[in-house]
């Protein structure tokens, strides 16, 4: 799922530095991942993953790793397959 | 403690509250109106000649109005935004140019309440410009990096606790008449250009030189010329806050609400113009309309919904700026505040800006034809020619063409895009 979403961060995030070069648990926005940003981040999310991201998860927490994405990610994936 | 003491203690107690409440809104709304009137007596000649409406801002310096923002805590008045934005719309019947300055001076004074309190240099700053009146002035735009204020080239070098820095703005308005610049500049030599930090730079520790003139269009007294800024000082002039978060809660909030409050103005003062004309128009032929009268109620009617448009804006960025202060109240970690929030407000801002600035120059654009000549020609008491050039200005302060992209962007993010009654 990590190599999904390093896919997805590539391509819409408009980082300042290449997504290879960070960690799994580096600051997002550290890296220069700007609100709008974000918003073409989430959407690429929903339509890889088929999953609806709620509003009260959309947090500046959500988008501030590459870790914190995957286990939203994870965890809306397990209460789709719950419901 | 006898009873007599205690009731000595309790007035004293009285009166120093007392001295340190602000004045109300009606009595600083007053002191707008009287600054508006003298800003009005030399509007011509400052766009005339293009200069700094000197007499008006002296007259804000003289009514206080430079801290009418500021908390009671910090010497100010403690107006709320709301309030502060009357005033705006008070000074802009007189003078657009003054009014323009006075609304950027609270964009950045907002700056420093908001998230420099923590700093002791910040705090003696805000109460030292109380105390002188200080006006401060902006400094985001960069030659190399162009409208985009999210961005700078220039970096802050700190070396043992101070700091360097050389900017080339392409405008800095009223910049030669400041007495304090808000620069922005990149974090450290290294940062990209979007890590960006705000620097509080005071007259005595930074020099301006002029590039460029201001021969505009309108809003000619702002004197927005091209500088190249050298700058250095101590670190704690530099606000704790990256810039993105200052920028998002207060500058862009603050600078929209009131710009628009400045715009709705000058509008105003033009659809008064008409409005009088159009009353001795048909004093002269009674019992029959001029015809131009669908104008003028065209023209009431929309500057009424900017008004309207702009009160729901202001309670937006209030209630904002009450949540924040009762998320740190509680300790609550900012990381955890919803985006949905942020991006309602960012892109409500973004639809004000919009709605505002292209409605005010339709306005101008009927009293215009309600005035026929008399506000073509620019020295009768019904011209509207100056309302109208400064208000070419709205369209172009921050791009409505780059706020449309944005906003288009920001709404990709709500589920819903109008919200409800």
């Amino acid at each position: 799922m990590k190599t999904e979403l390093r896919r997805i961060l590539a391509e819409s995030a408009r980082l300042d530095v290449p997504i290879d070069t960070l960690s799994d648990s580096d600051d997002l926005y550290a890296a220069g991942l700007s609100s709008l940003a974000t918003v073409h981040v989430m959407l690429a999310i929903e339509d890889e993953f088929g999953v609806e991201i709620p509003d009260h998860m959309l947090t500046r927490r959500l988008f501030s790793s590459v870790d914190s994405l995957a286990s939203a990610v994870e965890e809306l994936r397990r209460q789709q397959a719950a419901a | 403690m006898n009873a007599a003491t205690q009731e000595l203690e309790a007035s004293h107690l009285a009166k120093a509250d007392r001295n340190a409440a602000g004045r109300s809104e009606t009595e600083l709304l007053e002191a707008a109106h009287r600054v508006s009137a003298i800003a009005a007596k030399y509007a011509s000649a400052v766009d005339k000649e293009a200069r700094f409406p000197a007499e008006a801002v002296a007259a804000m310096r003289t009514e206080r109005l430079f801290s009418a923002m500021v908390p009671v805590l910090h010497g100010g008045d403690g107006l709320p935004l709301s309030g502060v934005a009357r005033l705006c719309e008070a000074l802009a019947q007189g003078c657009a140019s003054a009014a323009i300055i006075y609304a950027m001076h609270q964009s950045q004074v907002v700056c420093i309440v908001e998230h420099g309190a923590n700093v002791q240099w910040q705090r003696d700053f805000l109460a030292r410009m109380v105390r002188e009146q200080l006006l401060l002035a902006s400094a985001t735009s960069e030659e190399t990096i162009g409208g985009n204020m999210r961005t700078s080239a220039c970096a802050v070098d700190l070396v043992d606790g101070a700091f360097n820095i050389e900017k080339l703005a392409p405008t800095i308005s009223y910049g030669k008449y400041a007495d304090c610049i808000l620069v922005t500049a990149r974090r450290h030599p290294d940062a990209p250009p979007s890590d960006q930090v705000l620097i509080v730079a005071p007259g005595e520790t930074c020099t301006l030189e002029p590039r460029g003139t201001w021969d505009t269009l309108g809003m000619r007294g702002t004197c927005s010329e091209g500088h190249r800024l050298i700058a250095s000082g101590a670190a704690e002039q530099i606000l704790p806050v990256p810039f993105s978060k200052i920028a998002d809660e207060s500058m862009l909030p603050v600078s929209h609400t009131l710009w628009s409050s400045v715009w709705i103005g000058i509008a105003s003062d033009a659809v008064n113009r008409a409005h009088q004309f159009f009353r001795n128009q048909a004093r002269g032929k009674p019992g029959a309309l001029p015809p131009s009268a669908s104008r003028l109620a065209q023209a009431v009617t929309l500057v009424r919904m900017m008004q309207a448009r702009l009160r729901e804006s202001l309670a937006a960025v209030e209630a904002a700026q009450r949540e924040r202060v009762a998320r740190q109240a509680s300790l609550a970690d900012d990381i955890d505040a919803p985006l949905t929030a942020s991006i309602g407000l960012a892109s409500d801002l973004n639809m004000l800006k919009l709605a505002i600035s292209q409605s005010a120059v339709q306005v101008v654009q009927e009293t215009l034809m309600i005035c026929g000549m008399a506000g073509y020609k620019n020295d009768t008491p019904y011209s509207v020619g100056r309302h109208l050039r400064d208000l070419h200005s709205a369209p172009l302060m921050i791009s409505n063409d780059r706020i449309e992209l944005n906003t288009a962007n920001l709404l990709l993010a709500q589920r819903a895009a109008t919200g409800d009654l």
